[in-house]
C-alpha cells in the first residue's frame, strides 16, 4: 500500500463481483429505468410507515446482491452501510436480519463511496475476503426528517432536488471476477458558506472541487484518463458550478463528465434541479455504471459522490452548510 | 480572513448562477385559485344566509369559516391539497384553508408515532407560530385599548 | 347585477392578496408558517386602527377568507371583550373570538389524522 496524502493506491484491487439496485415507481420511469434490478410498485413496499419500507429495500438490496454474486450469507465477512435518517436507522435495523458484522457510516449523500473505500481498504490490509457494500434512501422519510410535511401544501423552490427512493448495494471481494477499485481518495470537508438548504449542489461543489484536485495530483491523472467522471447528487445547477470552479484551476471538464442526479430523471417528471439523497448514486452505480463494465464501453471511471453533512438542527440554527466528497478509482 | 472573502465571492456567483424563474405564471396561478376560494366561502356565506335569515352576520362567517377548514382538512386528507398548492403556492396558503391545512398535514404525516406523541405534539409545528403570534398581539391591541379607555 | 359586482369583487380582493403572498414567496423564500404569520399580524394591525371594516363592507370573503380575517376577528374579538369585561377581556376576547376556527381545525385534523394515510408526492 502506497499512501500519498488522501490518496490510497490499492496493491490487491478488490473486485466489485455483483452489485443490485432496488429503486420507487418514479425512479423506474427516470432515465435509468431499465437498468434496475427490481422496481417497487409502491414507495411503502407493503409496509405500514415510510422507515419500514426503507429498511425493506435495504435489506432486500443486501439479499439480492449475495444471491446475485452467487455467494451464501456465510461468505461475507462485513456489511458496511449507511442511510440518511437519524442515527442510521435504517442500515442498523437491516443488519439487524443477517448475521455478519455491521459497520454504519455516514456520509449523507458519499456514503455508497464512503462504504466502498472503507470495504477496498480492509480487503486491501487482507482483513477481510467478502464486504458487502449498501447505501439507501427514501423520498418520504427524508421529507419528513428534514424539510415539511408530504401533505402540506407548499411549493417547492427552484433550485430543489428530489430524494431519490432507492437502495444499491455491491460486493467487494478480494478473488472473483469483476471490476477492480484501484484507489481511493478520502475528502476533506469543506464549507465555503451555503446556508441555503435548497441549493445543497452549490454546498458541496466546493467539496467535489477540493476532492477532485487533490486526485488528480496524487494520482498524476487528468480528467481525459477518465472514460466517465461521475459526481452524486450536485444536481444541474452543483454541477455546473463545479464544472466552472474546475475551470478556475485550469482543469476542463468535458462530455466525459455527469452528475447521477441531474441525468436520474426526465424532463417532464419536474424535479427541478434533478435527484439527490444517499440512493441517487447508489443505485446509478449499481445498476447503469456496472452494465456498462459488463458490456466493456467503461475501462476506468471516477466516481466521486458528494455529501451534504447537515442537520435540520445546524440549518434552523443558521449554520452553513458543509460537504464531503470521497474518490473511487473503478478500473476494468 | 481570506476564507470570508472567498466565502462571500462564492456566495454572490452562486446567487447570479441560480436560474430566474418568471414570477408571472405563478402570480396568476394564486392569482386564481386564491380568488376562487375566497368565491367558495362567499358563496356558502351566501346560501347559509338564504337558508337561515334568522342568523346573524356574524355567526355565518363563522359556520362558513368552519365549513372551509372541514374541506380543506377533508383534501389534505385525501392527498389533493398538496397537489392544489404545488399549483398554486400563495394562492393556497393564504386563505383560511391553508391554516386549516398546516394543521391536518402534520397530523397525517406524524400518524405512525402515535396519537399522543405524533398527532398530538406535531399537530401544531406549522401552524404553531401562527396561534403564538395571533393571541399575543391580540392581548397587545386588547392592552393598549384598554389603556386607551382609561383617559 | 349587483349580486355579480359583489362576486366580481370577492374574486379580485381575495386573487390579489393571495398573489400578494406568493409574490413574498418568490421574492424572499420565506416558508408558509411566515407568510401565515405575516398575514395575520396584518389582519390585527387593519382592525386595531379600524380600516378593516370598511374594508370588508365591500370585500366581504374576499378579506374574510384569507387569514386576515382570522387576524382581525382576533383584535375585534380583545377590543370588543375590553370594552365589557375592562382588563380580562385583553386576555379572553381575542382567543374567545377566534376559537370556532381553531377548535374546527384542531378537531377536523384530528379526525382525519385517524382516518388517513400520508400519500407519496409525484
Amino acid at each position: 500500500m502506497k499512501k500519498r496524502e488522501q490518496t490510497i493506491l490499492l496493491k490487491k484491487q478488490p473486485k466489485i463481483i455483483g452489485s443490485y439496485s432496488i429503486v420507487g415507481p418514479k425512479e423506474g420511469e427516470g432515465n435509468f429505468g431499465p437498468y434496475f434490478d427490481y422496481v417497487m410498485k409502491n414507495d411503502c413496499f407493503g409496509e405500514s410507515t415510510f422507515e419500514k419500507a426503507e429498511r425493506k429495500m435495504l435489506e432486500s438490496a443486501i439479499t439480492g446482491v449475495i444471491q446475485k454474486a452467487k455467494l451464501s450469507p456465510k461468505d461475507i465477512d462485513m456489511m458496511i452501510s449507511g442511510d440518511l435518517l437519524n442515527q442510521i436507522i435504517s442500515s442498523s435495523y437491516a443488519a439487524r436480519a443477517f448475521e455478519f458484522p455491521f459497520l454504519g457510516v455516514y456520509g449523507a449523500c458519499s456514503t455508497m463511496a464512503e462504504s466502498m473505500a472503507v470495504a477496498s481498504v480492509l480487503i486491501d490490509g487482507g482483513y477481510c475476503k467478502n464486504i458487502v457494500c449498501c447505501t439507501g434512501s427514501h423520498f418520504s422519510t427524508a421529507e419528513r426528517q428534514y424539510r415539511f410535511p408530504l401533505e402540506l401544501g407548499n411549493q417547492r423552490p427552484p433550485t430543489s432536488q428530489w430524494t431519490i427512493t432507492g437502495a444499491g448495494s455491491c460486493i467487494l471481494s478480494l478473488e472473483g471476477q469483476g471490476p477492480r477499485v484501484t484507489s481511493v481518495t478520502f475528502g476533506k470537508v469543506v464549507d465555503w458558506g451555503i446556508n441555503d438548504v435548497n441549493n445543497m449542489g452549490a454546498a458541496m461543489a466546493p467539496a467535489a472541487r477540493d476532492t477532485m484536485l487533490n486526485h488528480f495530483k496524487n494520482t498524476n491523472t487528468t480528467p481525459d484518463d477518465y472514460d466517465l467522471i461521475i459526481t452524486g447528487d450536485l444536481g444541474k445547477l452543483g454541477s455546473e458550478i463545479l464544472i466552472d470552479l474546475m475551470d478556475d484551476e485550469g482543469i476542463t471538464l468535458g462530455t466525459n463528465y455527469g452528475d447521477c442526479g441531474q441525468m436520474y430523471f426526465k424532463r417532464e417528471q419536474k424535479t427541478l434541479c434533478g435527484g439527490s439523497g444517499a440512493g441517487c448514486c447508489a443505485t446509478v452505480f449499481n445498476s447503469y455504471i456496472m452494465t456498462k463494465f459488463r458490456d466493456g464501453q467503461y475501462k476506468k471511471i471516477l466516481f466521486m459522490p458528494t455529501g451534504a453533512l447537515l442537520s435540520s438542527t445546524s440549518s434552523q440554527q443558521g449554520d452553513t452548510i458543509p460537504g464531503v466528497c470521497h474518490a473511487v478509482v473503478i478500473e476494468a | 480572513m481570506e476564507d470570508k472573502k472567498r466565502n462571500e465571492q462564492y456566495n454572490s456567483y452562486v446567487k447570479a448562477k441560480i436560474p430566474k424563474t418568471k414570477p408571472w405564471p405563478s402570480l396568476f396561478n394564486s392569482f386564481l385559485v386564491g380568488g376562487i376560494i375566497c368565491l367558495i366561502g362567499q358563496g356558502i356565506n351566501d346560501l347559509l344566509m338564504l337558508a337561515f335569515p334568522a342568523m346573524s352576520q356574524q355567526s355565518a362567517w363563522a359556520y362558513t369559516l368552519i365549513i372551509l377548514i372541514f374541506i380543506a382538512s377533508f383534501l389534505t386528507g385525501i392527498g389533493v391539497y398538496d397537489q392544489i398548492g404545488k399549483f398554486a403556492g400563495g394562492g393556497s396558503i393564504v386563505p383560511i384553508t391553508g391554516f386549516s391545512n398546516s394543521i391536518a398535514s402534520p397530523s397525517i404525516e406524524f400518524k405512525s408515532e402515535g396519537i399522543i406523541y405524533g398527532i398530538c405534539v406535531k399537530m401544531f409545528t406549522i401552524a404553531g407560530p401562527v396561534i403564538v403570534f395571533g393571541t399575543i398581539s391580540s392581548i397587545v391591541v386588547g392592552l393598549i385599548y384598554w389603556i386607551i379607555s382609561l383617559f | 347585477m349587483e349580486m355579480f359586482l359583489d362576486y366580481l369583487w370577492v374574486f379580485l380582493i381575495g386573487g390579489t392578496i393571495c398573489a400578494i403572498g406568493e409574490l413574498l414567496i418568490i421574492t424572499t423564500n420565506i416558508t408558509s408558517a411566515r407568510i401565515l404569520v405575516t398575514f395575520v399580524l396584518v389582519g390585527v394591525f387593519l382592525e386595531a386602527v379600524g380600516v378593516y371594516d370598511y374594508i370588508s363592507d365591500f370585500a366581504k370573503a374576499g378579506v374574510n377568507v384569507p387569514i386576515i380575517g382570522f387576524g382581525a376577528s382576533l383584535a375585534r374579538g380583545a377590543i370588543g371583550a375590553v370594552k365589557t369585561h375592562g382588563l380580562l377581556g385583553a386576555f379572553t376576547g381575542g382567543l374567545t373570538a377566534t376559537a370556532g376556527g381553531i377548535a374546527a381545525a384542531v378537531g377536523f385534523a384530528f379526525l382525519f389524522a385517524l382516518i388517513f394515510k400520508s400519500h407519496t408526492k409525484k
